[in-house]
């Protein structure tokens, strides 16, 4: 008797799952895409992306201007319509994801100029903004971006960075489950961008949705990602993991070698597509 | 703040420096003999005018009417105009029904049709309004059209990730990205608006401030006639401040308005 009792104490006193097992715990949803095409016009942008992207994972997509790296977040999110293939975001057999699963942070703030801090974080929570708690869950997330007393103010007052983490904000207020960058970090100065991708990787780690972020730093993919793909001529040309401990220190020598090696593949395969 | 305060209050006397100096001029002229008071009467002499009118109701009276005419004609053809704005701003097909019309009757001055005007309405209330409706009708369509077609696309499909209907992104984001635009159109139009009354009333009325000004003509009212014309002033005066009390209030958001509330706050 005195045995089950000392076992039922060892159980609760068990630590938490280790943070390595991202789908135990997870929010987020599964994509799955196959032979996804994109043309515009006469040009194809998409040739063919097979891709599956775990529930809860951080997946950076690296590649030149032009790769078609964006187009693949914008047929995700439903701001563009696949020319051919399809994608699913959940499980197979599942019900669609309801609205406001699925949100985007573009790169450039997108605030509503007439709109104050606050409500413009309340664009995010979409049909749910007249429900009763949705002042204080769209107050809450301001304050998990540190803009808690900014909320009266207009956007135009705001600096680049601090648009930024309001639109961050927006994009975390529904609670997502997917969430997309679109190189939200790319207007930024160096310190600012540390500063916002140490936040992002802190609400991935609180919320536990599937990031997928679209970005030209390589230094940054490898920071933040569980996965790096390159991008190429509309296709998948790498696909590496990066199982290093988070939080990453950036400069250290691990980080800096998958850096090395992504943008040799990089050059590499530039370098042969300008052969042929 | 103190400091900006006064620096703010100075600003408002120097913008009254001048029409005040002005007068005073003017004053000390005519009482010289220097302006003759056949051509232009003292300021004294106006205000006396003004007085007389005042007295017995009638000046009072003819800003009513005209001040009636202007409203009504501003609505009826504002609203107009800023309907068929939003909907040839919003929808193409809109646009491609009406929009190669209106740029054709645009190019025809609307005094030209004053002639048919009168043969249609005579001289009643309904020839000035249709008048003034005219004249706003286009400033306004024109820049409510232009303020929604020029609202950032960007935005918009931001509404449109975030899961707004077609009407909140309306109410959202259309509408109010377009609002500095409309504006200007509003204050474009109430220059029109006057202008077009004081026209449409010196050639076809029996009240107002037009036909007011014209009769003193007849009777070589000098005095009248030159306060028929201030008061237009300032009537025009105020219709653009409370325009621009509106846009103030209206687009507090703006960079350009930010200014003004930081040191009202």
């Amino acid at each position: 008797m005195t045995v089950q009792v000392l076992r039922c104490v060892g159980d609760f006193a068990e630590p938490p799952p280790a943070p390595g097992k991202v789908e135990a715990q997870t929010n987020g949803l599964a994509v799955t895409i196959h032979q996804l095409r994109k043309s515009f016009g006469q040009n194809e942008v998409l040739r063919g992306i097979d891709l599956y992207i775990g529930a809860g994972e951080f997946v950076a997509l690296v590649g030149r201007s032009g790769c078609g790296k964006s187009t693949l977040l914008r047929l995700l999110v439903g701001l563009e319509r696949p020319s051919s293939g399809h994608f699913r975001v959940g499980n197979r057999g599942a019900h669609a994801p309801p609205v406001g699963a699925i949100r985007i942070m573009f790169q450039e703030p997108r605030l509503l100029p007439w709109a104050s801090v606050l409500a413009n974080v309340e664009v995010g929570l979409g049909e749910e903004r007249p429900s009763a708690n949705a002042r204080k869950r769209a107050l809450a997330t301001l304050g998990e971006v540190g803009l808690e007393d900014r909320r009266d103010h207009w956007p135009s007052l705001l600096s680049g960075g601090q648009k930024q983490r309001v639109a961050l904000a927006r994009a975390l207020v529904g609670q997502p489950r997917v969430l997309a960058f679109d190189e939200p970090l790319g207007a930024l100065d160096a310190l600012t961008r540390i500063s916002m991708q140490r936040l992002i990787e802190r609400v991935w780690v609180d919320q536990r949705f599937t990031a997928i972020m679209v970005t030209h730093d390589v230094a940054e993919a490898v920071t933040l990602a569980d996965r790096v793909l390159m991008i190429e001529q509309g296709a998948i040309t790498l696909d590496q993991r990066i199982d290093l401990p988070r939080p990453r220190e950036r400069g250290s020598p691990e980080v800096a070698a998958f850096e090395g090696r992504i943008l040799r593949a990089l050059f590499c395969n530039a370098a042969a597509g300008e052969d042929t | 703040m103190i400091n900006l305060f006064s620096v703010r209050q100075s600003e408002k006397l120097t913008q009254w420096a001048l029409p005040i100096g002005i007068v005073a001029v003017w004053e000390a002229l005519s009482l010289a003999g220097v302006i003759p008071l056949r051509i232009l009467p003292a300021p004294t002499a106006v205000i006396a005018a003004a007085w007389k009118l005042t007295l017995n109701g009638e000046l009072l009276r003819n800003i009513w009417v005209s001040f009636w005419r202007a409203i009504v004609g501003l609505t009826i053809g504002g609203g107009i105009g800023f309907a068929l704005g939003l909907a040839n701003g919003v929808s193409r097909r809109s646009e491609r029904t009406f929009d190669t019309t209106l740029q054709m009757i645009r190019n025809v001055p609307h005094l030209a049709l004053i002639p048919l005007v009168i043969l249609w309405f005579g001289i009643d209330e309904e020839a000035k309004i249709f008048l003034v409706a005219l004249g706003v009708f286009f400033p306004i369509y024109v820049n409510t059209q232009h303020g929604i077609r020029t609202v950032d696309v960007q935005l918009i499909e931001m509404g449109r990730a975030y899961g707004m209907s077609p009407t909140r992104l309306f109410w959202r984001v259309i509408l109010p990205g377009a609002l500095p635009s409309i504006f200007v159109g509003l204050r474009y139009a109430l220059g029109i608006m006057w202008l077009t009354l004081i026209v449409a009333e010196t050639i076809s009325a029996s009240s107002g401030i037009g036909y007011m000004a014209m009769q003193a003509r007849e009777f070589l009212l000098v005095d009248v006639v030159v306060l028929s014309i201030l008061i237009y002033a300032l009537l025009g005066k105020l219709a653009d401040s409370a325009a621009r009390l509106l846009e103030r209030w209206c687009l507090s958001w703006h960079p350009a308005f930010q200014l003004d509330i930081e040191t009202e706050a």
